[in-house]
């Protein structure tokens, strides 16, 4: 199903199936179009109600100008001031607090102990809580990961840490065959409530083997649950939630991400492990993204904003299962979709999320859904190449006008 | 790294701030009374101590405030210091050969007319225990058989026997607490035996039905029961070893006077699994008791191609594990062997290798039809003459605690018992869809729900398609 995006440039028009390619989305003849008039005519197709053909602008005023704002759904109002921290500290004092509550919780991997970690998540916790629960271990993830799983149907609660998601392919036997599957074989008999995390995704120049996306590959893995997290917030949140699950939870963290400030909560929360996040409501289009995404796109809604548009961004934050009904909703309500990701196009979280909003929304959709992806190569190392291989700002933009066309 | 030093303190602190070192360990060194500076992590001492103390000791700087003037010559010395602790030298060109002129010997007690070697070690058994221990080898003979035969006639569609390792099988068990963690591959299902499980829940595991615990979800010879400790049966082979050292590595946190118990084929070493897991439970220092039952064939592949080492029991060593090479066919000394495991792996909190030598009499599985690779007169020969079963029958009888009475109506008792259990499974109805959905998670995520509907209306629709009670 090609998006032939009707009244679009004719060469110029990325049909969302092919590989994707920068140079066709900033064609020529898109530039044609200045910015001023392609958002004046969505206004005026709003005041004309041509509800068909275009795009439903409830009220212009609702055009929020500092689109970058990422609104908390879930924080409840804060009684305290919150306290400001990095990403990997948040996820630090989730898995602290986890482990001062559940004396069964403990942590396997590479370097975690005394070393605190290679993205420093685990600092700390080795002098706090001893290093027998907080483990060290011989560089062999199919084995520390089968550990984790032995210790975890003997009733412990363990925290695999890969030191980059990559490494985990050499654990692929023991999450699918043992970790996904012994509940269901052994027929509930033996629970396996393990959380396997660490950092994945593109980084700066870090090579292909360090660059991979494994939400991929796990995804089809009957048995297990995934959540990616994006912001300080949400990955204390499911850091904890993930290690109360009873179930075996792969949480994807981001390698660039790591850094990224916000002030959180003083109190304790959770995150709810199968719902997606509403960042930016809207009412133009819904753009659903994950992970470090999330964050091009926000970028991208600045522009698109000041362009007139009103995107409604989605952190899906949930890859397995997708959260069908904040989707749903948004899908019924701007009756467009972009999906913006990270994994390559073939076979990752978008083209399955693309096949899932065709099957269950199909009667909803105004135009068919785009998915910009990295395209399938292995990242290269170059800086320039690295670059474009992920999607960027500029053709979220680009994507955008061409679906609201 | 060392660096020698010849000077006095104010050196030493002056290398610090210079290297920006953040730990240099000053270890004196007293039989040469001269000072060797090593730069290094981790304390020398972790590599010789138990680890559980002294990991974080290590990165506290420790000085001697004497120091003596030395000199340069490392001739004197006769070890050298490298991470890992002090090795010596030698200039002598030698290589390790890639094996020892003598083969490791295998312990055994029991010689093959059932007599107890003179001057034997082992842990003497009782009449009680003998006697449980000979009825239930003789019991897994006939469970095997019957199984076998009923696979053969269509009725399960899977089996695999194990035909001359009932003595590993039941006096392995026999060895351990019912609080031991047993991992098997899935030729062990005489633990299962020994602890209880009855031939009824065997054949109803075997025939998927209701009553399965394993809820009909996986094939024959999986069982699995949390209740005895024995953890379900997973088809890739060597994937239960990392996950023993995870047993292992709990047991351990939560101080308990238990171990972990898994067992592992030929075959299965060759695994990265089998490296792994002895790797980790023994740098976890983990009460781990693996079990490799050596029976000389992996489907088709004889062990001649599948390692080239003294059988596995030399590989111990290599990952810092206790290991012992046994007569897997010998009851007595296989007891003896297991149990002395167990207590080792406990109270020291250690890792053990056992390497039961034994032989599979019967083909890998009802898959499998092993006259095509080997001679049938050399499975007659095990079959008959290194019989385990009849081996330790003998030592019974000579002891005057087994009769020919009590063999024949332990045999018929047994046979007339499975045969009804068969009968009973065979008819006692299937899962009902429902346990399609169930447990994949602890509970059903939506996109389960919505298939679970989808093929609840398929079915509502053309029931005529599908077996009785499917859709209930």
């Amino acid at each position: 199903m090609a998006a032939r995006i009707h009244g679009g440039a004719g060469a110029g028009a990325a049909t969302a199936l092919s590989t994707f390619n920068p140079k066709k989305l900033v064609a020529p003849s898109r530039t044609n179009l200045p910015a001023a008039r392609s958002s004046k005519r969505c206004i005026v197709a709003a005041a004309g109600s041509d509800a068909s053909k275009s795009l439903r602008v409830g009220h212009s005023q609702k055009l929020i100008a500092n689109a970058a704002v990422a609104t908390k759904a879930e924080t409840s109002a804060t009684t305290g001031t919150g306290h400001e921290l990095l990403l990997f500290e948040a996820l630090q004092e989730g898995l602290e607090e986890e482990m001062d509550r559940d004396p069964h919780v403990c942590v396997m991997g590479e370097d975690v102990g005394h070393y605190g970690g290679s993205y420093k998540v685990t600092k700390g916790l080795a002098d706090k809580f001893g290093d027998l629960r907080v483990l060290d271990t011989p560089i062999c993830e199919n084995a520390f990961t089968g550990m984790g799983i032995g210790a975890a149907m003997t009733g412990l609660r363990p925290v695999i840490e890969g030191m980059n998601m990559g490494f985990l392919l050499l654990a692929f036997n023991q999450i699918s065959n043992n970790c996904g599957m012994l509940h269901y074989t052994s027929g509930g008999q033996f629970t396996i409530p393990v959380v396997i995390r660490g950092p994945g995704g593109v980084g700066r120049q870090l090579g292909a083997e360090h660059s991979q996306r494994l939400e991929s590959y796990f995804q089809s893995i009957p048995g297990i649950q995934m959540v990616a997290c994006s912001t300080p917030y949400n990955a204390k949140g499911l850091m904890k939630a993930a290690i109360r699950s009873e179930n075996p939870v792969i949480l994807f963290e981001h390698v660039l991400l790591y850094n990224l400030k916000e002030k959180i909560p003083d109190e304790e929360y959770i995150c709810n492990l199968e719902e997606a996040e509403m960042v930016r409501p809207g009412e133009h289009i819904t753009i659903l993204t994950y992970s470090r995404m999330r964050y091009h796109v926000m970028q991208a809604a600045k522009t698109l904003v000041n362009k007139g548009y009103d995107p409604e961004v989605i952190d899906i934050r949930s890859l397995k299962p997708f959260d069908l009904y904040t989707i749903g909703n948004s899908v019924k309500k701007t009756h467009r979709v972009l999906i913006v990701e990270e994994c390559m196009r073939t076979g990752g979280i978008g083209a399955s999320l693309t096949a899932a909003i065709n099957e269950n929304f199909h009667d909803y959709l105004d135009a068919p859904v785009m998915c910009l992806s990295s395209q399938d190569v292995p990242t290269p190392y170059a800086g320039t190449l690295e670059e474009w291989t992920v999607v960027q700002p500029a053709q979220i933009v680009t994507a955008v006008e061409q679906l609201c066309q | 790294m060392a660096i020698w030093f010849a000077r006095s303190r104010t050196l030493v602190s002056s290398l610090r701030q210079n290297l920006g070192l953040s730990a240099i360990f000053i270890k004196h060194n007293y039989s040469s009374r001269r000072p060797v500076f090593t730069n290094s992590q981790l304390s020398p001492r972790v590599f010789l101590d138990p680890f559980s103390s002294y990991r974080h000791e290590s990165t506290a700087v420790e000085t001697h405030p004497y120091l003596v003037q030395q000199s340069d010559h490392e001739d004197d010395a006769q070890e050298l210091d490298f991470p890992g602790g002090k090795v010596g030298y030698t200039s002598e060109m030698k290589f390790i050969p890639e094996s020892s002129s003598r083969r490791i010997p295998c312990y055994r007690v029991l010689n093959e007319h059932g007599k107890i070697i003179s001057d034997s070690d082992f842990i003497p058994v009782s009449e009680k225990l003998a006697v449980r221990m000979y009825e239930q080898m003789a019991t897994l003979q006939v469970m095997d058989h019957i199984f076998y035969e009923a696979q053969r006639q269509g009725r399960i569609s899977f089996y695999l026997t194990s035909v001359g390792e009932e003595a590993i099988n039941i006096a392995s068990a026999a060895a351990l607490s019912p609080e031991d963690v047993v991992l098997p591959q899935y030729r062990e299902p005489g633990v299962l035996l020994w602890r209880g499980f009855t031939l009824e829940e065997f054949a109803n595991q075997c025939f998927g039905n209701k009553a399965d615990y394993g809820k009909g979800r996986q094939m024959p010879i999986h069982y699995g029961s949390n209740q005895h400790n024995y953890f379900t049966v997973s088809s890739p082979i060597a994937t239960q070893l990392p996950q023993a050292a995870g047993v292992g590595y709990a047991l351990k946190m939560e101080k308990k006077n238990a171990c972990a118990v898994t067992f592992i084929g030929d075959g299965g070493t060759s695994e990265g699994d089998f490296h792994a897991g002895l790797n980790f439970a023994a740098v976890m220092e983990a009460p781990v008791v693996f079990i490799c039952r050596n029976n000389g064939w992996a489907i088709s592949t004889h062990i001649s191609e599948q390692f080239r080492s003294d059988g596995i029991v030399v590989k111990g060593q290599a990952y810092g594990i206790r290991s012992i090479r046994v007569d897997g066919n010998d009851a007595l000394a296989v007891y003896s062997a297991v149990r002395s495991a167990r207590e080792m792996a406990v109270k020291e909190q250690r890792p053990v290798l056992i390497e039961a030598m034994t032989y599979r009499v019967g083909h890998h599985s009802t898959s499998d039809d092993s006259t095509k690779y080997r001679a049938a007169d050399e499975i007659q020969y095990w079959k008959m003459s290194r019989n385990p079963v009849n081996r330790f029958k003998k030592w019974v009888e000579d002891n005057g605690w087994w009769s020919e009475e009590d063999e024949s109506k332990l045999r018929s008792s047994t046979r007339k018992q499975l045969l009804q259990a068969i009968q009973a499974a065979e008819k006692w109805e299937k899962q009902p869809l429902t346990e399609l959905f169930n447990d994949v998670y602890d509970v059903k995520t939506k996109n389960l729900e919505e298939q679970e509907l989808g093929l609840k209306e398929l079915v509502e629709k053309q029931p005529q398609d599908y077996p009785l009670g499917f859709h209930n």
